[in-house]
């Protein structure tokens, strides 16, 4: 099923999909290592609508929930 | 000479290798984007001599931030004999396509595989050799923080420089090219030399992280590790600060006094009242900044500037700010300019400005020492520390409030995407190297700025000769005049509103001036304070050098990030800033009868 980064539950992974982003923006999300294929999990959401932590391969990384509304994953079963 | 470009993401240890190469003291900071202006050293690498430039961390050769600009240009314009390409190797997955862009730009260069001890520790394998071999490029795996392949890494910078070759540039072009070639070497070289754990174990990061993310804790948790460190800064630092300032009265006392008894008494007031009371006076703050900047250096090392982002994100984003401008607002409590310098991470030029504005009013490590002499002087001891909290809570303040104002002409789309780096101890020797550096840096300050500022301030105040020192007779009684109309409405007198007037310079000046003004040192110049000024004077005076003006360094800075009419605003905006608030503060405090 797909969904965007930002729906996902604390805890939850999934595989990206596709990345819907400017050029800027999707450069620095590659280099991160977020890559179509690739498995993501979120590990916490901040409070007041904060910033979301995910881990993607060995990489920890902190996004905004409009910048994570961006990623589109596809929730493993 | 050789030239030796050392490149690589942010958060790789670039800089940390730097130092470990050349024994210099660059910046080290686990923060992403922590290397804020070229470093290079020139040194002697086996039996080579190089010099060694230490780039900013880039993520690709796509971004438009700042610093990313720079190492563009950098390759492009400079030829150089070697780059060395610095990957962390526990991420060596989404670094290598980084690597093979660079080694695309037709530079000689060579992989540097740092972190081997934290790969190791997470169960990641790595054989150099078929790396090396599939990429047609040499490896070397290594721990720049402890030191580990440093003799290999040296012994491969000096095979790779005996070609008789000159410099070359790179050709950007071709760092652009082929993605999806880029893509599938990425692939095959890591089949072939690169084993990954199938699972990661729940590590101390993780652990630590609950804590210090925590959505209900994670803010408190962090005040109460701050107020904590302060602590033991200032319980640490108050006894070594004493001892300074008693051996300083000895050395007067028992050396310089009896020396000096026989020349006139304008040249020995001068050196004695004016340089050594001043300078000195300023010296005795040097501990307990020493140890400030150790404390930061252990917080910045840490790795959990980057979780206070995380944390402070939300609430920033409602003052057209994010994150990682919180961050740089606490580190300038150090130092406004590298503070300043590190908002080059930022794409946007709306944020950047933005945060820029915000900055100087960051309490910093030159006006703690006017607040510590201050509010050890006019308060008790039991009181003190919370008139101290009370300033950082206004530096604070101003900072919001001028966000707030300014947020409508700076709108900013910005992302905030930033790495969390893994939870680290620095070694003794990073710490150690950073405090040392701090010490130059004051005596570097101490011999410019404080020396002058202070001789300056003691020559109006008691010239020309034959005048009453401090009198309406002196130079300094003619400028307070002039200045009186505006300093009289905020409770300040004209001999602080010269050291105000000298204090624009460099903030440390502003107590080696007090010293200098009055020909007093130690417990008899804050006795004397005491005497002269009540506290709403005293508390008046510390706002208005919180708030006035950044100093002359901070201001340059400014204008060289970004531009004269930028720092203009900044200065304008302060100045009117710091007299509004000490008007209210000042007439509101008299009129409620203190």
């Amino acid at each position: 099923m797909l969904s965007d980064l930002n729906h996902l539950r604390d805890g939850e992974s999934a595989s990206i999909h596709e990345i819907e982003a400017d050029p800027a923006l999707f450069h620095r999300l590659k280099a991160l290592g977020f890559q179509s294929g690739r498995c993501v999990t979120v590990l916490r959401h901040g409070i007041l609508k904060g910033p979301i932590q995910v881990r993607i391969g060995t990489t920890q990384v902190i996004l905004r929930r409009e910048d994570a509304a961006r990623i589109k994953v596809q929730r493993v079963a | 000479m050789k030239k030796i470009a050392l490149v690589g993401m942010p958060n790789t240890g670039k800089s940390t290798l730097f130092n470990r190469l050349t024994g210099a003291s660059a910046r080290v900071g686990n923060w992403p984007g922590m290397t804020v202006e070229l470093m290079t050293s020139r040194v002697i690498l086996g039996d080579v001599y190089t010099q060694i430039i230490d780039l900013p961390g880039i993520y690709s050769f796509h971004g438009f931030s700042d610093d990313e600009k720079v190492v563009r240009d950098f390759l492009e314009k400079q030829s150089v004999d070697l780059i060395c390409i610095i990957l962390n190797a526990t991420q060596i997955d989404r670094q290598l396509p980084l690597a093979i862009q660079i080694r695309n730009l037709g530079i000689p260069v060579l992989i540097v595989l740092n972190m081997a001890d934290e790969a190791k520790a997470y169960g990641i394998a790595i054989d150099e050799v078929q790396l090396s071999e599939a990429l047609s490029v040499p490896v070397v795996l290594m721990s720049a923080k402890y030191g580990s392949g440093t003799g290999a890494l040296v012994a491969s910078i000096q095979r790779n420089l005996k070609s008789d070759h000159p410099p070359v540039t790179g050709d950007l072009t071709r760092a652009f090219a082929a993605d999806h070639q880029i893509e599938s070497e990425t692939t095959q070289a890591l089949n072939a030399s690169v084993i990954f754990p199938t699972v990661l174990r729940e590590d101390r990061t993780a652990l630590l992280d609950r804590w210090f993310l925590h959505p209900l804790l994670g803010l408190p948790i962090f005040l109460a590790l701050m107020l904590g460190l302060f602590q033991a800064i200032f319980r640490l630092g108050k006894p070594l600060q004493d001892g300074i300032a008693w051996l300083l009265s000895q050395g007067r006392d028992l050396y310089l006094d009896p020396l000096l008894d026989g020349f006139p008494p304008l040249l020995s007031g001068l050196l004695l009242d004016g340089l050594y009371n001043g300078v000195g006076t300023v010296a005795a703050f040097v501990p307990i900044i020493i140890l400030f900047f150790l404390g930061m250096t252990v917080v910045e090392d840490s790795g959990y500037l980057s979780r206070i982002a995380y944390l402070m994100d939300s609430l920033m984003a409602k003052l057209g700010l994010d994150g990682r401008s919180f961050v740089m607002v606490l580190m300038g409590f150090g130092c406004n300019v590298p503070a300043l310098m590190g908002t080059r991470v930022m794409r946007s030029r709306a944020l950047r400005r933005l945060t820029m504005l915000v900055i100087p009013f960051s309490l910093c490590s030159a006006r703690l020492q006017v607040f510590l002499f201050l509010t050890s002087a006019l308060f008790s001891t039991d009181a003190a520390p919370f008139v101290l909290f009370s300033l950082y809570l206004l530096s604070f303040l101003t900072a919001i409030a001028t966000a707030f104002m300014f947020k409508g002409y700076f709108p900013s789309t910005e992302p905030f995407v930033i790495e969390l780096p893994p939870y680290r101890l620095p070694t003794l020797r990073q710490v150690v190297l950073r405090g040392w550096q701090e010490v130059r840096h004051f005596l570097h300050r101490a011999t410019k700025f404080i020396t002058a500022g202070v001789l300056g301030v003691w020559s109006l105040t008691h010239l020309p000769p034959g005048t009453v020192a401090n009198s309406p007779e002196t130079w300094a009684g003619h400028l307070a005049e002039w200045m009186m109309p505006v300093l009289q409405p905020i409770g300040i007198d004209s001999q602080l509103g010269l050291a105000l007037l000298f204090g624009f310079v460099a903030k440390e000046i502003v107590v080696g001036s007090l010293a200098a003004i009055y020909g007093l040192e130690g417990d008899a110049l804050m006795g004397l304070m005491a005497e002269k000024f009540d506290w709403v004077e005293g508390y008046s005076f510390m706002l208005f050098t919180l708030i006035y003006i950044p100093c002359l360094s901070t201001i340059a800075t400014l204008k060289s990030e970004g531009s004269l009419r930028f720092a203009m605003v900044s200065v304008t905006w302060s100045l009117a800033l710091a007299w509004a608030a000490c008007w209210v503060f000042y007439q509101g405090a008299r009129l409620l009868g203190y």
